[in-house]
Formats: C-alpha cells, structure tokens, sequence
C-alpha cells in the first residue's frame, strides 16, 4: 500500500519521533510504513489521515497485487 | 507538539514500565526455580512440606511472569505484535519439531543419552532471540 506520509509530516516540519508519539506506536512503525514494508492496520491508518486533517485515501493509496 | 511529546513519553513509559514488570517477574521465577531445584538437596535436606512450597511457589511466581508478559505484548504496537507473533510461531514450530524428533532419537538409538528439556528450553530460547532479530530487520 503506497502513502504520502513522508510528504505530509515534511510539510508540518514533523520528526518521525512526534508523529510515533502522536499515534502511540513506536518510531520502528513510522519508518517501516513510511518505507511501505509495513501495512498499517485500518483503525491506525484512520488516526494517521485524522491527524492530517485528511481523508484516507489522501493518505493511503491501495495498490492491487499481481 | 507539547502534547504529542507527553503522549509519547506516556506510551513509551508505559512500555518500558511493562518490560521492567516481565523482567522483574522473570527473575523472581528464575530464583524460585533455583531454590526448587537446589532447595532440597542443600536447604532443607529433602523436608517434603518445604519441597512443596518451594514448587509451588515456583508455579505462582511463573504464572505470574505470564501474565506480565502478555501485559507487555498487548502494550506493544501493531508491527511490534505482528513481529512477536511471528518469532512465537516460528519457535513453537520448532519446538515442537524438535523436541518430537530428540525424543525419537533416543527411541531409535541414534542418542546413546538421555534427552534433556533443558536442551529443548535453548533451542526455543535462541530460536526466539533469532527470529526477533530478522523480524526487526525484516521491516527496517
């Protein structure tokens, strides 16, 4: 699953610390789903776009395996 | 960012309050699995009431140590769960494999000695410490 996390917390001048903080998961999670080695669960990928001030798929890309 | 940095430290402590809880509790069965095993021979002179309450006492503090330890991993988060179940998996296969063909050993002759529990406990232990290790460095 593709994201623009990197993006979004670059733009709010956030560390990967602050947003690990902020979504009560360790800063390991962050770069791991910044990476797209780690999928998100759904209700954490709903509390990352939250803390955006974001829809979902504004933050989230589903990409189809083939 | 003030809050996001308390929110931080609030989860961060909690983890490592809970890790220090399975330490703690670890220890305390370790030390109680000492007395059990050594406590008759060198204590107690085999006093079977004192025997008793060694082991039983054996089993609360391990049960305990249970307890902390899913404390723990439900404090943990997602990729950090999904990480440890996958190294419990890995061991408990193994384990079970192992311990299933080290008793086959024996049966079979191939082993002139006894098998030891003690050398299936290691295996499990290393097999868990590896299988963190690639797991974390599986989603560095």
């Amino acid at each position: 699953m593709k994201n623009n996390i990197r993006i979004l917390r670059g733009e709010r001048s956030m560390t990967q610390a602050q947003l690990a903080a902020a979504l009560e998961v360790s800063r390991q999670t962050i770069n791991a789903i910044e990476k797209e080695k780690f999928d998100p669960s759904l209700p954490l990928a709903f509390k990352t776009a939250r803390l955006f001030n974001l829809n979902i798929e504004e933050v989230f890309e589903y990409e189809q395996v083939k | 960012m003030k809050q996001t940095d308390s929110s931080a430290n609030g989860w961060q402590a909690s983890n490592i309050h809970n890790m220090r809880r399975v330490m703690l509790w670890t220890g305390a069965c370790v030390i109680s699995m000492a007395v059990a095993t050594f406590g008759p021979k060198f204590l107690w002179e085999f006093n079977t009431v004192l025997t008793i309450m060694a082991v039983l006492a054996n089993l609360a503090l391990g049960s305990v140590m249970i307890l902390a330890n899913i404390r723990q991993v439900k404090g943990m988060d997602e990729m950090q769960q999904k990480i440890f179940l996958d190294a419990s998996a890995v061991t408990l296969g193994v384990g079970l494999i192992a311990g299933c063909s080290y008793e086959l050993l024996e049966d079979i002759r191939l082993i002139g000695f006894q098998p030891e529990i003690s050398h299936l406990i290691l295996l499990m232990c290393l097999t868990f410490a590896v299988s963190m290790i690639v797991g974390n460095r599986r989603f560095q």
